[in-house]
C-alpha cells in the first residue's frame, strides 16, 4: 500500500520531467533530416522584396496583406489579355498573379486594384526591362519646392516644363493587397513549376484540386496618415513607448575642408562658404530595390571625385573661403536633408548659418551624355538667380571645362529649376547657385525613380573575361566622362572659393577612383576597395567612409587612441572626427592593415523638422514616414479541395458521435456482456 | 489545411478514446491514475528507445540516407520490443499495487479487477501512443497548405488520424489480452502480441500505399477487438442474451 502512495507521488514528478525531455527530442534537430509535417507543405520563399506602406500628412501609400497573411491560387499572366481569368473568368477566386516585369504596368495594376475581391495579391519577377518605366510623379516635390503659389506660380506645379513625362504614380498609389518583386532565380522557378503541374487548364477539363497557392505576409501597423501614426505610438505611457511608424530620413555627410568647433553653432564672423551639393538617396516601386544609378549614384559619386581632387591643392594653397561637400539623403521625399539642413541653420543649430553661405554648386542627375562619338559630350546646366555673382559662377564653370572633353550650356532662362536640393535653400534665402544635369529640358531619364535605373541603364559594361577584381579596376567609358566633369566641378569651386588660379590646373580627378566608385554602388559592394574603408552596407555610412578616405589625412593613433583622442596632445574631436579603417590586406599576410584617420567628415541628422515642431500635418517639410511591421515573408503550398475539407469534417464528427454512442450502450451493457467473470464486489461502475 | 481539416482529423483520431475516457474511467479518480500511470510507462518507454536511436543516428553519417531509414527502422523495432516490455514491467506494478489497495479498500477485496486495470492500462498507452503520432501532424493541419508539394499524397491528414485511431484501440485491446495471457499464465500471449506490434508496425511502413496499410490494419484491429471481448469474459451467449433481453423488455 504505501508503494503504491510513494511511486505514485514520485510518479508526478517524473512525468513531467520526462514528457519534457520527450518534447525536446521530438523537436527536428537540425543534424537530422527529420521529415516534419510543415516542411513538406510549405515551401518558403526567401528573396522577396515587399512594397510596404509609406505616410504623409494626407496620405497613405504602398501596399499591406491582412495579418494573417493574404492567400491565392497562383496565376501567371502572360498577357493583359490573360487578365480576364483572375478577374472574372477563373473558377477559384482569389488568385495570386505572378507577372513579368514588362507586364508590371500602371493599366494592369490599376485593374487588378480596383477587383480585390479576387486579387488576393501580386508578384512581380524581374526579368526583361520594358523600354521606359517611371512609378513616380510626373511632377516631382512640387509641394516643397521654391515655386509655390506665392513665388513665381506659374512656375509652380510645373506649368512649364513637366519634369517626369513618363510618370505614371504608381509608388504613390495605394494597394490593398501585398505586391511582392522577386528576382528571376531558383525560388522563382520552383512556384513557375508548381504552376505548371497543377494549375495549368488543360484544354476541356476543369482544374484539379490539388492547386498550387502562395501567401503573403506584409501587415503594416500604420493607417491613414502620418498624424495618426504618431498619435498613437506616443499613446502607450510606459517606459519603453511601441512605435507604430518611423519617420523617414537618415543622416547627411558633410565635410568642410577647413573645419569648425563642432560645438560651436550659428553665424561664424567673417567666414564665407561654398556649398558642394549631391543627393544620396533615391527610391522604387519597391523600397529596398532603389539603385538610382543615373538619378543620384551618377552625382554623389562625381562630387566624391572633386573632393578628392580638391584635397591636395586646398591642403598646399587654401581658398579665402571654406567649401563644405554637402551629400544630403531623403531628397526624393521632399527634401528631408537639405530642409532640415536650412532649419538647422536657420535656429542656430549649425556650425554656420545662412548669412555665411556664399553660393551653391549642386550636381544633380549627370549621365554620359551619350552621342553616337562616344568623346562627345554636351552637358547642360540651369540656374535659378539673375545674380551677378551668378554670372560670376558660370563663368568660373566654363574656364574650368578648358582642356576638358564637354562643354557647359546655360540654359533658357524661362526654365525654371528641376527638383533639387537647391530649391529648398533658396526657399529661405535667395542664394546664388548653379545646379549641373545632363538634361535640358524635362528629365531625360527613362527610369526616373525606378528599379531599373541601375548599372546597364549607366552603360557600365566590363568585358567579359575578367574577374571581379579586374572589373573594380577597369575605367568604363561612363567613368571617364564623369571623371571629366568631377575636375569640372573641383577647378570650378576652387576658383569660387577664391583659389590661387595658377594652381587651378593641377586640379584632376582620377579616373581609377571614379570607376571603383561606380562598381561599388551599382555593381557589387562586397569589393576589396568598399571592404577595406568600412564593412557596411548602408549606403550613408559607405559614403561618409569613402570621403574620409579620400579628403583625411592618416594618422598613427591606435585602435584605442582613436575611440579617444582627446588625450592626445594635438588630435581635437570638436574639429575632426577620428574613424578606424580596416585597410588593405597586404599580399603576404592575411591581416588587414588598419588605420585611424583624421577627417573633417561628419555625419549630421537628417530628420524632418515637422517631427521636432511635432507639425505632422506641415505643408512646409516633409512629413513622410514608414509605417513599422511585424514579420514579412512568403510561401507556397498545395490547397485542397473544400469538398475533402468538408469530407474530412464530416467523417470526424460521425466517427466521434459513432463512439459516443457505442460506448454508452456497451457501458449500460457492460454486465451482460462481461457477465462470467462478475466478482463479488464489482461497485466500480 | 483548414479548421476543417484540423477538427475532422482530430475527431477522427480521438474520438474513440475521448468517448471511452468520458464514460468509463472519467468518474473513477483511481482508474485515472491507472491511465495516466500507464501513458506515463508508455512515454519512459519511447524515451529509452528513442535515446537509443538518437544515439545511433548522432554516431554515424548524417548524409547517408539508406542507413538513417534502416535506423529508424531498427530504432522502431527497438521501440515496440520496449513497449511490451514497459507493458509486463506495468502489470507486474499493478498487481503488486493491488494487494496494497485491498489492504486499504472498504470492501472486502481489491476495489478494481485485473480486467479493469487491463483496459485502463491498455487505453493509457493508446492515448499517450496517439498523442505523440498525431498532435505534431495536426498542428500544421491548422494551415492553409496540404501535404503534395514534394509529391505525397493529398490524404495524408485523413490516413494519419484513421491509423492513429486504429492504434488506441489496439493497443487498449492488447493491454488487455496480455494482463489476460500473464495472469492466466499464457506466455505464449505476450508473444503473439508483440509480434502482431511489429505486424502492425511493418504494414505501417508501406505508406504512401494507404490501401495496402491501412485496410490490413483495421482488420488486425477487428480480430484483437474479438479476442479481446472473449478474453475479458464476453461470449457469443452474452451478446444474444442482449438482443433477446432488448426484446424481452419491449412489451412492458
Amino acid at each position: 500500500m504505501v508503494s503504491l502512495f510513494d511511486s505514485i507521488h514520485s510518479l508526478g514528478d517524473l512525468v513531467k520531467l520526462v514528457t519534457s525531455i520527450q518534447l525536446f527530442l521530438f523537436f527536428c534537430l537540425s543534424d537530422v533530416s527529420c521529415n516534419s509535417v510543415a516542411q513538406k507543405i510549405y515551401v518558403e520563399l526567401n528573396n522577396t522584396v515587399p512594397c510596404v506602406r509609406l505616410l504623409n500628412a494626407t496620405h497613405q501609400i504602398g501596399c499591406q496583406s491582412s495579418i494573417s497573411g493574404d492567400t491565392g491560387v497562383i496565376h501567371v499572366l502572360e498577357s493583359e489579355a490573360d487578365l480576364e481569368w483572375p478577374l472574372s473568368k477563373g473558377p477559384n477566386p482569389p488568385y495570386m498573379v505572378l507577372l513579368e516585369s514588362s507586364l508590371f504596368t500602371k493599366s494592369i495594376m490599376m485593374k487588378m486594384k480596383n477587383a480585390s475581391s479576387r486579387v488576393a495579391g501580386v508578384v512581380v519577377v524581374q526579368k526583361t526591362s520594358p523600354p521606359e518605366f517611371s512609378p513616380h510623379t510626373t511632377c516631382p516635390n512640387e509641394n516643397t519646392g521654391v515655386y509655390t503659389e506665392t513665388y513665381d506660380h506659374n512656375l509652380a506645379h510645373c506649368n512649364t516644363t513637366v519634369w517626369n513625362p513618363r510618370g505614371n504614380g504608381l509608388s504613390y498609389e495605394e494597394f490593398d493587397s501585398p505586391v511582392f518583386s522577386l528576382k528571376e532565380d531558383n525560388e522563382t522557378e520552383v512556384i513557375k513549376q508548381c504552376y505548371f503541374d497543377h494549375n495549368r487548364v488543360v484544354n476541356g477539363s476543369g482544374l484539379q484540386y490539388p492547386l498550387c497557392a502562395m501567401q503573403l505576409f506584409s501587415h503594416m501597423h500604420a493607417v491613414t496618415d502620418t498624424a495618426t501614426c504618431m498619435r498613437r505610438s506616443s499613446m502607450d505611457f510606459s517606459t519603453s513607448p511601441v512605435m507604430v511608424c518611423d519617420p523617414l530620413g537618415g543622416y547627411n555627410v558633410c565635410a568642410f575642408i577647413r573645419p569648425y568647433n563642432s560645438t560651436a553653432f550659428g553665424h561664424k564672423e567673417n567666414e564665407s562658404v561654398v556649398i558642394a551639393a549631391a543627393r544620396l538617396d533615391s527610391r522604387a516601386f519597391f523600397l529596398e530595390d532603389s539603385t538610382g544609378a543615373e538619378g543620384s549614384v551618377s552625382g554623389f559619386v562625381t562630387l566624391l571625385a572633386a573632393a578628392q581632387a580638391l584635397r591636395e591643392a586646398t591642403q598646399e594653397a587654401p581658398p579665402t573661403r571654406n567649401i563644405l561637400f554637402a551629400f544630403f539623403h531623403g531628397e526624393v521625399f521632399d527634401y528631408i536633408g537639405s530642409s532640415r539642413m536650412v532649419y538647422d541653420m536657420k535656429n542656430n543649430m549649425f556650425v554656420i548659418d545662412l548669412d555665411n553661405v556664399h553660393s551653391i554648386l549642386e550636381i544633380g542627375q549627370v549621365k554620359t551624355c551619350i552621342s553616337i562619338n562616344v568623346w562627345t559630350y554636351k552637358c547642360m546646366d540651369i540656374r535659378s538667380n539673375n545674380n551677378e555673382s551668378v554670372t560670376n559662377l558660370v563663368k568660373n564653370l566654363q574656364s574650368s571645362t578648358a582642356g576638358l572633353n564637354f562643354s557647359l550650356v546655360e540654359t533658357d532662362f524661362s526654365q525654371p529649376l528641376p527638383p533639387s536640393s537647391f530649391q529648398r535653400l533658396l526657399r529661405a534665402r535667395a542664394i546664388p547657385g548653379i545646379v549641373l544635369a545632363d538634361h535640358q529640358t524635362d528629365i531625360n531619364n527613362r527610369y526616373y525613380e525606378s528599379f531599373y535605373d541601375n548599372a546597364a541603364h549607366l552603360n557600365l559594361t566590363y568585358p567579359s573575361n575578367l574577374s571581379p577584381e579586374e572589373q573594380l579596376e577597369f575605367v568604363t567609358d561612363t567613368a571617364k566622362s564623369l571623371t571629366e566633369v568631377a575636375t569640372a566641378v573641383a577647378r570650378a569651386l576652387f576658383k569660387q572659393a577664391g583659389g590661387n588660379n595658377s594652381q587651378v590646373n593641377k586640379i584632376n580627378a582620377d579616373p581609377k577612383t571614379v570607376t571603383q566608385m561606380l562598381y561599388g554602388f551599382l555593381v557589387r559592394s562586397n569589393n576589396s576597395w568598399f571592404q577595406s574603408s568600412h564593412q557596411a552596407n548602408a549606403l550613408t555610412y559607405l559614403v561618409q567612409y569613402l570621403l574620409a578616405n579620400l579628403t583625411g589625412t592618416a594618422t598613427n593613433l591606435t585602435q584605442s587612441q582613436c575611440k579617444k583622442p582627446d588625450e592626445l596632445p594635438n588630435e581635437s574631436t570638436y574639429l575632426y572626427s577620428y574613424l578606424w579603417v580596416q585597410g588593405v590586406v597586404p599580399p603576404n599576410s592575411t591581416q588587414r592593415e588598419s588605420f585611424c584617420v583624421r577627417t573633417a567628415v561628419r555625419l549630421v541628422k537628417a530628420v524632418s523638422p515637422a517631427f521636432d515642431l511635432g507639425d505632422y500635418i506641415s505643408k512646409e517639410y516633409s512629413t513622410w514616414t514608414k509605417s513599422q511591421w511585424k514579420f514579412i515573408k512568403a510561401r507556397i503550398f498545395l490547397v485542397a479541395s473544400r469538398d475533402l475539407e468538408m469530407l474530412t469534417l464530416g467523417v470526424g464528427v460521425a466517427v466521434l458521435f459513432t463512439s459516443l454512442l457505442v460506448t454508452y450502450f456497451v457501458r449500460t451493457k457492460a454486465d451482460v456482456l462481461f457477465s462470467s467473470v462478475r466478482e463479488p464486489n464489482n461497485a466500480a461502475y | 489545411m483548414t479548421a476543417a481539416v484540423f477538427f475532422g482529423c482530430a475527431f477522427i483520431a480521438f474520438g474513440p478514446a475521448f468517448s471511452l475516457f468520458i464514460f468509463t474511467i472519467a468518474k473513477d479518480p483511481l482508474r485515472v491514475i491507472i491511465l495516466i500511470a500507464g501513458a506515463f510507462f508508455w512515454l519512459v518507454s519511447l524515451l529509452l528507445s528513442s535515446l537509443v536511436w538518437f544515439i545511433a543516428t548522432k554516431a554515424t553519417n548524417a548524409q547517408d540516407l539508406t542507413l538513417q531509414k534502416n535506423l529508424l527502422i531498427f530504432g522502431s523495432i527497438f521501440s515496440v520490443i520496449l513497449q511490451e516490455v514497459f507493458r509486463f514491467a506495468y502489470y507486474r506494478l499493478l498487481r503488486k499495487a493491488n494487494e496494497g489497495l485491498a489492504a486499504i479498500s472498504e470492501e472486502d477485496g481489491p476495489p478494481l479487477s485485473v480486467r479493469e486495470m487491463a483496459y485502463v492500462a491498455g487505453l493509457g498507452f493508446g492515448i499517450m501512443s496517439g498523442a505523440f503520432s498525431m498532435i505534431n501532424t495536426l498542428s500544421d493541419s491548422l494551415g492553409p497548405g496540404t501535404v503534395g508539394m514534394f509529391g505525397d499524397s493529398q490524404y495524408y491528414f485523413i490516413t494519419s488520424a484513421l491509423m492513429t485511431l486504429a492504434l488506441t484501440m489496439l493497443h487498449t485491446f492488447w493491454g488487455v489480452v496480455f494482463f489476460e495471457g500473464c495472469e492466466r499464465k499464457r506466455w505464449w500471449v505476450i508473444a503473439v502480441v508483440l509480434c502482431v506490434h511489429l505486424m502492425v508496425f511493418s504494414l505501417s511502413l508501406l505508406n504512401p500505399f494507404y490501401v495496402a496499410s491501412i485496410l490490413p490494419v483495421y482488420a488486425i484491429m477487428l480480430l484483437m477487438a474479438v479476442w479481446a471481448f472473449f478474453s475479458s469474459g464476453g461470449s457469443l451467449h452474452n451478446i444474444t442474451l442482449l438482443w433477446t433481453c432488448k426484446t424481452r423488455l419491449k412489451p412492458i
